[in-house]
């Protein structure tokens, strides 16, 4: 009984703690780099994928994805769908119970927040063109209304 | 004094303490003039996948991905991007990344040659060192597709740049981004005194 309070005193400040950070603005802060591709995950039902570049290319250089396995320099440029990965292409040159940890472990890469769209994360591209095109977007829409 | 009301004396400091410093935290927010408030702060950089916004929390996976500053401490730190030096990193073997698939011996061929690409306007000449990138890349990756392997062959201006070609299919993706002018931009122009 003796840290009874104490520890309920510590478990009700953390608590009131953590609801003030969540208060705090959020936005997407994932890393530099990240890749995230949906274009058959969520028609198929699943979370998109995220694909993680700094965590490669701490175990690889760009040359083994980029030149022996024929990724394009670009986010969705492979059409990567499981078929291939489990026909041994693309991620699954090394996903495939041998390099790293086999296809079963669906989660890891379909780990994505829904409806997130296929992007290189925190790109000059995603944040210049793209956001531009879509204030174009909106501004047609609006003068057309 | 009991220990029950001793107790509830701690209990009720510890909920004062807390509460004065949520309210600061929430208070903070709303700080129209607050330092940098359209920046990341640090303690935001490098979050771990539950709370960095692309990730799902509610995806079991999610749960079980390294975060990034696990795999980040001990290496050199840089002012973007993943906020690491990654190219000083292998310089100083801090990492050595697999250059084959299957063979951890393998290296890279690496090419010591920096081109000098003179611009116009009065920013400094690029300096363009092959060594580092031929460390991380293969000539085909970037050789004819990208860059033409000829000199004066190749127009590249940072408007291109900005829209993912030239440097920019990496530099502003994964490699370091175009706000940091100063890593390519490194060669002052020699000034005509006549």
């Amino acid at each position: 009984m003796k840290y009874g309070f104490s520890s309920l005193a510590a478990a009700i400040s953390i608590g009131i703690l953590l609801v003030a950070i969540n208060m705090l603005p959020s936005s997407a802060e994932a890393e530099y780099g990240d890749v995230v591709l949906n274009e058959y995950s969520e028609d198929a039902g699943m979370r998109p994928v995220v694909f993680p570049h700094w965590f490669h290319r701490i175990r690889f250089r760009c040359k083994v994805c980029h030149g022996d396995l024929g990724f394009a320099f670009k986010a969705g440029g492979n059409n990567i769908d499981m078929l291939k990965i489990i026909d041994g292409q693309y991620c699954g040159a090394c996903h495939n119970g041998d390099v790293a940890w086999s296809i079963e472990n669906c989660e890891l890469c379909h780990s994505g927040m829904p409806d997130t769209p296929t992007q290189v994360h925190h790109s000059t591209v995603q944040q210049l063109v793209k956001k531009a095109r879509e204030d174009e977007a909106e501004t047609a829409t609006e003068e057309s209304e | 004094m009991s220990l029950g009301v001793k107790n509830t004396i701690v209990l009720t400091a510890l909920l004062a303490v807390t509460t004065l410093v949520a309210m600061h935290v929430a208070m903070a927010q709303d700080d129209p003039n607050a330092f940098n408030r359209l920046m990341t702060p640090s303690s935001e950089r490098n979050a771990p996948p539950e709370s960095d916004g692309i990730h799902d929390p509610t995806a079991d996976g999610t749960l079980m991905l390294q975060p990034p500053r696990e795999a980040f401490a001990g290496l050199p730190k840089s002012r973007s991007g993943n906020y690491i030096d990654w190219s000083r990193a292998i310089e100083d073997e801090l990492l050595v990344p697999r250059y084959d698939i299957h063979n951890p011996d393998a290296n890279p061929i690496v090419l010591d040659l920096n081109i000098v690409r003179e611009v116009k306007g009065s920013m400094p000449d690029v300096v363009y060192p092959h060594k580092l990138h031929t460390q991380w890349l293969d000539c085909a990756n970037c050789h004819p597709a990208i860059f033409i392997p000829m000199k004066g062959a190749n127009q590249i201006s940072m408007a291109s740049i900005l829209l993912g070609e030239k440097c920019g299919v990496c530099h502003g993706k994964v490699a370091f981004p175009v706000s940091e002018c100063r890593r390519c931009h490194s060669r002052p122009k020699v000034v005509d005194k006549d």
